[in-house]
């Protein structure tokens, strides 16, 4: 993909990767695909902000060169120091060896941790307010630590009223259109709101606080520049909105059953106190843990108020696959959720109690008793489910009414 | 001395270490770390601290 100018002398120089579906190791799905956006500035001093993740070095230098040699380079911030950030700095140390970088104390730290004697030693550490002189425009920046490393920094360009944000206001979307007036809205938002739940969940308080800082400094912003996905210069104002509101766990009255099934039988479970939760008026959404992307289902998970977790007991506990999958619920730190659990099993049980433990670890609240079934559910026990499935709303509602009143009182 | 953890990004609080980087001595205590410390990692509230 080449080079794009964003506003006069500020280029888009990333790389696009078409093809990646699993990022984080294992951790995030990227069903479609995602970009390494770093970013270009020509003024006296040539300004490189961040780089692209190693593989995509070669595609980040043409697009420099298309636009100026990479050896007259000579500064180079580091918003992030991640490896899908931080990857082609040993390249382009190859062309400007005497660059010197700009990065948060914490930056310092670990970007000699990942990349020893292979970039140059010339590192200022940068505070918040700091200003960087390039010539005709100036940067300034913003320490944004755990939003969502330690070392991670926001940049800003005053001229240009650019606010490159790094990871915060990105997406996982691999696209030849790079603004968010040129592409599809419900998608980007789907997207943003997927990126939150799954990387920047547990940071909400954080966020939440730097949020409001920024807010105070008053800085105009004409553009939010991620490091992935879409650049926003329409809906600037919406995304940090919705923002606000994601770190505030603004959620609705919805529910999630994620299940775990052997033979069938939790699977039945599901269904019937599913439909316990529609005729109850009430959000439902229903995921087998084995055959639909984690990814998606976290991002239901944020925004639903109160889960329902199902699993089919084996050796004692909760079936291995759903184990995973609460003990990465559990690092996400979930505030303020619901919950209650199910299953079928054959003869001692034990997920159940297995799986409370395990939320109740999470800070979750069970509202309600479990509900177990042994072998396969019969007639009468299907409608238990289904009783289920309506007595949790009941009591769902309830508590969110409580929370209502302690919030108003 | 007890140790305190953040429950934002994990860091914890050895008193036996103190935070010299920002001013606090080894062998201060986490009740008596000032109102206004925050997590020399990820700058949360003092609050934000659990006994571990």
């Amino acid at each position: 993909m080449p080079a794009e100018e964003i506003i006069a002398d500020v280029y888009w120089i990333g790389a696009i990767d078409w093809n990646v579906r699993n990022f984080h190791g294992y951790t995030y799905n990227t069903k479609r695909g995602t970009t390494f956006n770093a970013y270009l500035i020509l003024d006296d001093k040539i300004t490189l902000i961040d780089t692209v993740f190693k593989p995509f070095a070669q595609e980040m230098l043409e697009n420099i060169s298309s636009i100026v040699s990479p050896e007259k380079i000579d500064y180079i911030i580091v918003n992030h120091l991640e490896p899908d950030h931080s990857g082609a700095l040993p390249r382009i140390f190859e062309f400007c060896p005497k660059a010197k970088i700009f990065g948060s104390v914490k930056s310092k730290e670990g970007l000699y941790k990942h990349y020893y004697n292979q970039i140059g030693l010339d590192f200022q550490v940068v505070k918040t307010g700091d200003k960087l002189h390039l010539g005709k425009k100036t940067l300034t920046f913003i320490e944004t630590p755990m939003i969502h490393w330690p070392d991670s920094m926001f940049t800003y360009l005053i001229e240009g009223e650019i606010l490159f944000s790094n990871d915060a206001f990105g997406q996982h979307w691999a696209s030849m259109e790079r603004f968010d007036d040129q592409v599809n809205e419900t998608v980007l938002m789907d997207e943003a709101l997927k990126y939150y739940a799954n990387i920047l969940w547990p940071f909400s308080s954080l966020i939440l606080r730097k949020i409001e800082e920024i807010q105070k400094l008053n800085i105009p912003l004409k553009i939010i520049a991620p490091s992935h996905g879409i650049i926003w210069r329409k809906n600037l104002n919406k995304i940090i909105q919705t923002y606000l509101a994601w770190a505030k766990n603004e959620t609705k009255l919805k529910v999630v059953i994620a299940y775990e099934t052997m033979y069938g039988s939790t699977e039945i479970m599901a269904k019937n106190i599913a439909k316990g939760i529609i005729d109850s008026q009430v959000e439902v959404k229903i995921f087998d843990i084995n055959q639909i992307d984690r990814t998606e289902i976290i991002k239901e998970m944020f925004e639903a108020k109160a889960y329902l977790i199902g699993s089919s007991t084996h050796d004692n506990a909760m079936l291995p696959n759903m184990a995973g999958f609460l003990k990465f619920l559990r690092g996400l730190k979930p505030k303020g959720k619901f919950a209650g659990v199910f299953g079928s099993y054959g003869w001692g049980g034990g997920a159940l109690k297995d799986i409370e433990e395990v939320l109740k670890e999470t800070g979750i609240e069970i509202i309600q008793n479990p509900l177990a079934i042994q072998y396969v559910p019969d007639e009468n026990q299907i409608k238990n489910c289904y009783e289920y499935g309506k007595d949790f709303i009941l009591k769902l509602k309830k508590e969110n009414q409580q929370n209502l009143n302690l919030i108003s009182s | 001395m007890k140790k305190y953890q953040c429950t934002v990004c994990g860091y914890i609080y050895d008193p036996e270490l103190g935070d010299p980087d920002n001013g606090i001595n080894p062998g201060t205590s986490f009740e008596a770390l000032p109102d206004n410390w925050t997590c020399p990692v990820c700058g949360a509230d003092k609050n934000a601290f659990k006994l571990i």
